[in-house]
């Protein structure tokens, strides 16, 4: 009988590890990456070096400047849209509402919604716009910076992932993404913004992000 | 008593049966087609409409008015096929929120528009009957 009750010990704490390891435990890093190898107290120790959002500067509903500096150490969802969009946008705020109310007591998470539509979508505009969302505080920022700018660094770097994902040619900063970034900036997920099912996967993933370790 | 009781009852239920079967036959000619364009109605929301005015007719908080304001749609019925076909963007009140935005036209045929606003009409809580396609081609001629 004792053995019997240690078996069973011994099978449930094999199989509850089991579901750690390969369970959802860790996401994906996007982007291009190299080894980079250094020497520390005279041996040579090879690291990866993944790619990270680079630096940027913003404006948000505020009319507050905010920059790259602004999200270190946060957990954070990008996507990009205007507020006059009458096609996907509408879903997207639906869904990141969503994403916001689940997230918005955490201080190490933010949304950063880019307007790809600067000159229309000036601070008033966006502060007007956040303000008939209910979105008030500072874990979601809706931004603007020069058009180009924006544009670069979208395609360049927060959809990295789509491109790694997907076939399709170009346009993909009007597709509706939400794209994961971690606290080292490097880019762990991207979500179809106007898909309800993609959007509760966010929601998955950032909890699973907030357990990494370094992510503490 | 109980006699007599027993057939009165039977011949109660009878009248009322056949009372029920004559009022739902004669529904049944109407809610045939009210079903046919509520059904292809539905389809078009999911087309036309629901990324903004969400699946459920919820709209989108203080940017898009919902569509469950049965007392709005009622008095405003001649001047909807107007708003879906050309757009609306004026100062409205829905369910007691004041709503000043823009709703881009949408390129539907007559049939299509009365289609859709049936399936609104009868969709969202709201219970109003249908809008036929000679409404919409009349409310078309005198939009402003
Ligand atoms: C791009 C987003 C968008 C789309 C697509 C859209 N609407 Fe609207 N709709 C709006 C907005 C915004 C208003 C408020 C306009 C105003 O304030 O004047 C509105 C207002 C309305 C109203 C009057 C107000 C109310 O809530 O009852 C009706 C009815 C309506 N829409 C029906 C439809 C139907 C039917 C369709 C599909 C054929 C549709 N809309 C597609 C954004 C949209």
């Amino acid at each position: 009988m004792r053995k019997l009750v240690f078996g069973i010990l011994i099978l449930a704490a094999g199989w509850s590890s089991c579901k750690t390891n390969d369970g959802k435990t860790s996401l994906p890093i996007f982007g291009s990456r190299k080894a980079v190898t250094k020497t520390v107290n005279g041996q040579s120790v090879t690291d990866t070096v993944y790619q990270t959002i680079p630096k940027f500067s913003l404006v948000n509903q505020y009319g507050d400047s905010i920059s790259n500096k602004n999200l270190d150490g946060k957990i954070y969802v990008a996507d990009f849209f205007f507020t006059t969009c009458p096609s996907i946008c509408p879903m997207m705020a639906r869904n990141l509402l969503t994403v916001y109310n689940t997230f918005k007591s955490k201080d190490d998470f933010k949304i950063l919604s880019h307007s790809i539509d600067p000159k229309h979508d000036s601070v008033p505009v966006l502060k007007k716009y956040a303000d008939k969302l209910g979105v008030s505080g500072n874990t979601w920022w809706f931004v603007q910076g020069k058009k180009e700018d924006v544009y670069t660094i979208a395609e360049k770097n927060y959809l990295v992932a789509v491109k790694q994902d997907s076939t399709a040619a170009g346009g993909y900063v009007h597709q509706g993404y939400f794209v994961l970034v971690d606290k080292q900036k490097r880019v762990r997920g991207a979500y179809d913004g106007t898909d309800p099912k993609q959007v509760d996967q966010l929601i998955t993933d950032i909890k699973t992000l907030q357990a990494e370790p370094d992510q503490k | 008593m109980m006699a007599i009781r027993y057939p009165k009852s039977i011949v109660a239920a009878l009248g009322l049966s056949i009372v029920i079967s004559l009022f739902f036959s004669c529904e049944n000619n109407n809610s045939l087609e009210l079903k046919r364009y509520y059904s292809e109605g539905a389809a078009i929301y999911q087309t036309h409409c629901l990324n903004c005015h969400a699946a459920d007719g919820s709209g989108l908080l203080a940017l898009i008015p919902a569509l469950n304001d049965s007392t709005f749609l009622k008095n405003n019925k001649a001047s909807l096929a107007c708003a879906i076909r050309y757009g609306l963007k004026r100062p409205i009140k829905i369910n007691g929120k004041a709503y000043d935005e823009n709703m881009p036209a949408a390129n539907l045929a007559p049939m299509e528009i009365a289609q859709v606003i049936t399936y609104m009409n009868n969709s969202f809580g709201n219970q109003l009957g249908m809008v036929t396609m000679d409404e919409v081609e009349a409310d078309l001629k005198s939009c402003k």
